[in-house]
């Protein structure tokens, strides 16, 4: 089976250090690579670009970071509204012809992802390449990759069967599956993204004074049934993660040596921070 | 060889390069000139005539040469002119007069490196990548890169991949792992996006006056920063500097004033402790006393308790990488973000110690970049209240006893004075949790808890952003205590002990620490023993003439503006060499000199950078000030405040040469050891300029000959690239790599420390009571108490909890006692300024350009949301505000708002967000734009200076230092229509 390129984007590992968003802006602007792309726009073209996320509110907030960029779909909307403007190579990169596509904004529109951007001055739909000029003079990685200093990229050539095994094995997921436009970009950790938790500080009186708890053990519970568990940490705070947003009424219990204490909230679009739960 | 062959040989080697060469045979034809070579004692000599590009030649004398270069006699000239040359022998005859010259200088500086040169055309530069491309190698503030060219343009930059040639990389074992870092470099964002600097359209092409300034008529001194610019040739540009630089010094020693931004681009040479100083040296000037920035509570504070005034305060780094991944149980990072400015190599690092399960804490009104990507504990305190924070800390580790005892016997000194403030015995205030909540804002649990985890657990403290010391909490107004508290947290859980330290993993790879490399501080070619660490290992290894500044005159940075404008300040001096000397106040003007009527402006823009920034303007529009030079190689923000502009080139523009973060001895000795390969590169001239800019280098050359001064700065000749040469010969480099080898690949890999013979843990020998065994030769052996080695740099050898250094000297903000004072512009000592304005400003440096290098219009990091946000056709600089703070505002992610208070008005747009404290703004110190609504100084910026809002009181009253974190301001939705106007009237001339 014909080996393809897949790209593999490890959310937890990046930090929005930007190496790889002017990777890909160094590479293309001022610099024509003909049968591949001509040259983006010095400015505002972002065919890598990175999204952010904040999760919960004080003292439990995290931020995360998700570079994203063409897909190179294997059933790829731009192809088919492209015709012969949109090519896919035998390895799975998708290519929009730096010729042919002139003047076709349509392309633009097709893309659900919002992944391929208009250059103006040269009437033409543009979109990041996955290096493929770079490939194909010998290149062993992306320059994404090679800029990348926390390892959050790693293209993978392999065989489709591989990569779907891959895929499962370390809990992979693509942009909007539902869509059906089968990405060759996967995500591991994407529940930063697309995933809430519930956290809370877990408090109580010892010896007459009002101290965190450390150690206790809390039980999330759905409809009477236990779906998550976690022990608070030193400050007392605990966060149970990947719930699904909108998924409605929670119960929660608290207890440890000091109390216990019980909680009820209502999962709606993001994240819930509970606040002080006090033992007793 | 007999000096008559050498003589007869010259010529022909002329005439030979000039047939293989083609650039040779047209340097040639660029001048003509006669050049007679004679000794004093028995006369003889050969003249050498250039004429239309060819060389000729005869024995004897001619009849009208246009310079003569006289040799004592033969010997001297035989051994000046024999290669391969020793340029120690070559200083020493021209010190002691063995080789004097006698005519037009700039025409002997030509003639010299012409001859000079013809060596460099055997050359090999860069690796051929095939299909026309080469690959060059430069170096970058963010880190080292290999720069691909094509037809003369640059194709791309990346980080280094170092390869099988290239030395192995260090390994680190810990609790059962082993860590070892990537096969490459890594690079900031400021040195990712250099090809769009160096394209930019900002860049300055062509000398430029001002159209109203005419330098021997009306000079229109108010337009300063209003008026248009018409293009000029360079040597119009050179006329009218050198003569106005005649001019201010026939008004007597100091009336010409240097100003620099404290960094450059990368490079030793190009650097301005190297050139910039050394041309400065030959002319004599007022130089401005840089105050210690970024150090500010470390230097000002700290250093009082434990000395380390060489590194400014802060701490020493051996070995605490290692000890930190294999001991720490948990790590405290205190205002300390090293992922927001300072590469990416410590993240990796950071990465192995989550890997480990070492617990993280995070003390930062924001949600930093570090604390973001690490995760962990997030204590958020309001802004400059973290010294009631530590006091309480320490009020749980004396009541419930479980500080480290036999440290603080044995170590320590005035631990009972200490222990008596925080129990409340001298001010009735116990330093309980429930009294920091109050200041805090955290709750007294959070703080008991955290006591209790650091006094049972191994805790690395990381303060400040290098963990040691530098930048964050110790910038504000309450930044001298904030530091002092983190060394008295230091010294109660034993520091030094294994696994329990100062650090964040940023400094103290195990890298080799003896190889010799020069740092940019080192001041490369400037000869300037003075105000560079050129004395410790430069000037000897790589011999140069020294050069000396005549005026004695400076002026604190802080207060050139007042100083300028007729109304100085006092300021205290930068004082590295021991912690007193910062108590010797400086004045201006000085006994002698006279006041400053021209300032040299090279690169950076101070309205991005300087605290009540509208000063600046003020100043420019000065009729004290007559003339302005500004030397940079973008359109800034405070370009159009000069009357002359000179373009200068980058980097990549010219020769130089660099290693990687090597800042060399001096305030971050070993500062390389934040990396985890020491990689050396040759920064090779990879293009020529863009459109007539110049090098720093050879626009400083033109004016010097315009003042005879030629041969003088460049050592008779030489170019950027001998001096490159001459750099790397210097190194340890050499013993490995020759130089026609660096000068091919391009970089070269410092093989790795053997794991036997890493340095020792850093204050370990004093935890220990060893004598100090750590690879840094401070502090000086003067300032030991006793025998040479033992103990800290204080009158006591000991850590001080109530410092001697204090208690002899009086500055109401800095008690001996390390008292919490409340920040300024509260309630109680400023009610006016409180009831008007309700948020605080945090103006950090910036994660994406360094400082605001790489902020200019057209640099790639404009694109980034996180810096700047477009609205309509402007890029406008990012601010951070609290999601409550922007509801009560009605302000949503990407609105325009405006910043504002007594001293300036700033438009930025927003990003709203849960990582900062409700009441807190943070928007970066990274404009290097400014664009008023008005007029300039005197109304809204539309550009992103956010520096006008800071306040210019110094750090503590009797220092010189800034204060930028903490200041009142207010925010609202920016309405388009600017109604800002300066609360007190401007200073008028």
């Amino acid at each position: 089976m014909a080996k393809k390129w897949n790209m593999i984007v490890d959310i937890e590992r990046c930090n929005n250090c930007r190496g790889c968003f002017l990777a890909v802006k160094d590479e293309h602007t001022g610099n024509d690579f003909p049968g591949y792309a001509a040259e983006q726009p010095a400015m505002g073209a972002n065919w890598l670009d990175i999204e952010r996320k904040e999760r919960g509110v004080y003292p439990i907030v995290d931020a995360h970071f998700m570079p994203t960029m063409c897909n190179h779909c294997d059933d790829a909307p731009c192809m088919k509204v492209g015709g012969d403007a949109v090519k896919k190579r035998a390895d799975g990169i998708v290519i929009i012809d730096p010729v042919k596509a002139k003047g076709r904004k349509d392309i633009v529109e097709s893309c659900p992802y919002g992944s391929i951007s208009w250059n103006e001055e040269l009437q033409l739909p543009q979109a990041w390449i996955f290096d493929a000029h770079l490939f194909d003079t010998g290149w062993k990685e992306t320059r994404e990759e090679q800029q990348c200093p926390t390892n959050v990229f790693r293209s993978v050539k392999v065989s489709d069967s591989e990569m779907q095994k891959m895929a499962v094995e370390e809990g992979l997921e693509v942009l909007q599956p539902e869509l059906g436009t089968k990405p060759r970009v996967y995500y591991k950790n994407m529940h930063f993204f697309t995933r809430c938790f519930v956290g809370g500080s877990v408090t109580g009186l010892v010896n007459g004074v009002d101290e965190c708890i450390e150690g206790a053990e809390v039980i999330l519970k759905k409809d009477g049934s236990e779906v998550g568990r976690a022990i608070t940490d030193t400050f007392g705070e605990f966060k149970i993660d990947k719930l699904q947003p909108g998924s409605g009424a929670y119960e929660l219990d608290v207890s440890s040596s000091v109390g216990k204490v019980a909680s009820s909230f209502e999962l709606a679009a993001d994240s819930v921070y509970l606040g002080v739960l006090e033992l007793v | 060889m007999k000096l008559a062959i050498i003589l007869w040989g010259i010529p022909w080697a002329m005439r030979v390069c000039s047939w293989v060469y083609p650039k040779f045979a047209e340097a040639l034809k660029e001048r003509d000139a006669v050049a007679q070579f004679r000794t004093r004692g028995q006369p003889m000599g050969r003249w050498i005539q250039v004429k239309n590009g060819k060389v000729s030649s005869g024995a004897g004398f001619h009849a009208q040469p246009d310079f003569s270069i006289y040799f004592k006699d033969r010997k001297t000239a035989a051994d000046f002119l024999t290669p391969p040359f020793d340029h120690l022998e070559r200083i020493h005859a021209a010190k002691n007069f063995y080789i004097t010259m006698e005519g037009p200088d700039d025409l002997i500086v030509w003639f010299m490196h012409l001859v000079a040169s013809m060596e460099t055309y055997t050359w090999t530069k860069g690796t051929d990548m095939g299909d026309g491309v080469t690959r060059y190698t430069n170096g970058t503030n963010g880190g080292p890169i290999f720069v691909y060219v094509k037809d003369g343009k640059i194709l791309r930059t990346t980080p280094m991949n170092l390869d099988e040639s290239d030395p192995d990389s260090y390994t680190i074992k810990a609790r059962g792992k082993e860590f070892k870092p990537p096969r490459k470099t890594t690079l900031a964002a400021h040195g990712a996006c250099q090809k769009s600097m160096v394209y930019s359209k900002n860049r300055i092409l062509k000398p430029m006056k001002r159209v109203d300034f005419d330098h021997k008529g009306e000079r229109n001194i108010q337009n300063r920063g209003k008026s248009e610019f018409v293009e000029i040739e360079w040597d119009e540009a050179i006329d009218i500097v050198a003569s106005e630089m005649k001019r201010c010094k026939a008004v007597g020693p100091g009336a010409i004033a240097v100003a620099n931004g404290s960094h450059h681009q990368w490079g030793n040479l190009g650097h301005y402790l190297s050139a910039f100083n050394r041309f400065w040296n030959l002319i004599g000037v007022t130089k401005l006393m840089h105050s210690p920035d970024s150090w500010e509570g470390w230097f000002w504070g700290a250093q009082h308790h434990w000395g380390n005034s060489m590194r400014l305060g802060a701490t020493e780094p051996y070995g605490t990488i290692e000890d930190c991944l294999k001991n720490a149980e948990m790590m405290v990072f205190w205002s300390s973000d090293p992922d927001a400015s300072y590469g990416f190599e410590g993240t990796q690092r950071r990465r192995w110690a989550k890997e480990l399960g070492i617990k993280m804490v995070h003390i930062d009104p924001y949600l930093n970049h570090t604390a973001a990507h690490l995760g962990g504990k997030w204590i958020s305190p309001k802004v400059g209240t973290d010294t009631a924070f530590a006091q309480a800390l320490t009020y749980i580790w004396i009541t419930e006893e479980t500080y480290d005892k036999e440290f603080v016997e044995k170590r320590t000194t005035g631990f009972e004075e200490w222990k008596a403030h925080v129990l409340g015995e001298d001010d009735g205030i116990p330093k309980t949790p429930e009294w920091a909540e109050q200041e805090t804002g955290i709750p007294a649990r959070d703080c008991r808890a955290l006591a209790r985890e650091w006094a049972s657990k191994n805790t690395y403290l990381g303060a400040g952003g290098w963990g040691i010391g530098l930048g964050g909490a110790c910038r504000g107004p309450t930044g001298a205590q904030w530091a002092r508290m983190m060394t008295i947290l230091g010294a109660m859980q034993g520091m030094g002990s294994e696994g329990s330290n100062f650090g964040n993993l940023q400094f103290g790879a195990p890298v080799d620490m003896n190889f010799y490399f020069p740092g940019y501080a080192e001041g490369s070619m400037s000869g300037d023993l003075a105000y560079s660490a050129n004395s410790t290992n430069n000037y000897q290894r790589m011999p140069h003439i020294v050069t000396m500044n005549s005026v004695k005159q400076v002026i604190p940075r802080m207060w050139l503006p007042e100083a300028i404008m007729g109304k100085p300040k006092l300021g205290y001096v930068t004082a590295v060499d021991s912690v007193v000397g910062q108590f010797f106040p400086i004045g201006y003007p000085s006994p002698g000199h006279v006041p400053v009527e021209m300032i040299y402006k090279y690169g950076s823009s101070s309205l991005g950078t300087q605290v009540d920034s509208n000063r600046w303007i003020n100043m420019y529009q000065h009729e004290n000030l007559k003339f302005v030079v500004n030397q940079s190689v973008w359109w800034e923000g405070e370009t159009p405040f000069s009357d002359v502009i000179l373009p200068a080139c980058t980097v990549f523009e010219r020769w130089d040469i660099g290693e990687w973060l090597n800042v060399g001895p001096g305030y971050v000795h070993h500062m390389y050891s934040m990396n985890n390969h020491r990689v050396i590169s040759l920064q090779h001239k990879a293009i020529e300029p863009e459109g007539e800019a110049k090098s720093d280098y050879d626009i400083f050359l033109a004016i010097s000959e315009r003042m005879d001064l030629g041969a003088v700065f460049s050592e008779g000749g030489n170019s950027e690239l001998e001096w490159c040469k001459r750099a790397y010969e210097s190194s340890d480099a050499v013993k490995t790599m020759s130089w026609r080898k660096f000068l091919k690949k391009g970089y070269f890999v410092v093989p790795q420390e053997p794991e036997e013979s890493r340095p020792p843990l850093g204050l370990n020998w004093f935890y220990e009571g060893r004598k100090k065994d750590v690879p840094e030769p401070y502090p000086l052996p003067s300032d030991f108490v006793e025998n040479y080695g033992e103990g800290l740099q204080t009158p006591s050898g000991k850590y001080e909890f109530v410092p001697t250094t204090l208690k002899r000297f009086d500055d109401p903000e800095r008690p001996p006692v390390n008292k919490y004072i409340k920040t300024f512009e509260n309630a109680e000592n400023e009610p006016e300024v409180a009831a008007k304005y309700k948020l605080r400003l945090l103006t950090p440096h910036s994660r994406y350009p360094f400082h605001l290098m790489g902020d200019d219009e057209g640099c790639f990091l404009r694109d980034i949301r996180e810096h700047r946000i477009k609205v309509g056709e402007h890029h406008y600089l990012t601010c951070r505000l609290s999601r409550e703070d922007a509801a009560a505002r009605d302000i949503k992610d990407d609105d325009l708002i405006r910043l504002w208070n007594d001293r300036g008005s700033v438009v930025c747009a927003a990003q709203v967000t849960d990582r900062l404290r409700p009441g807190v703004i943070s928007a970066p110190t990274a404009s290097a734009e400014y664009r008023p609504a008005g007029e300039p100084g005197k109304s809204t910026d539309l550009g992103g200076c956010v520096n006008v809002l800071n306040p210019s009181k110094p750090i503590t009253t009797k220092a010189h230092g800034i204060r930028p974190n903490g200041t009142l301001i207010e925010v609202e939705k920016w309405t388009g229509v600017d109604t800002w106007k300066p609360a007190a009237p401007v200073e008028a001339a």
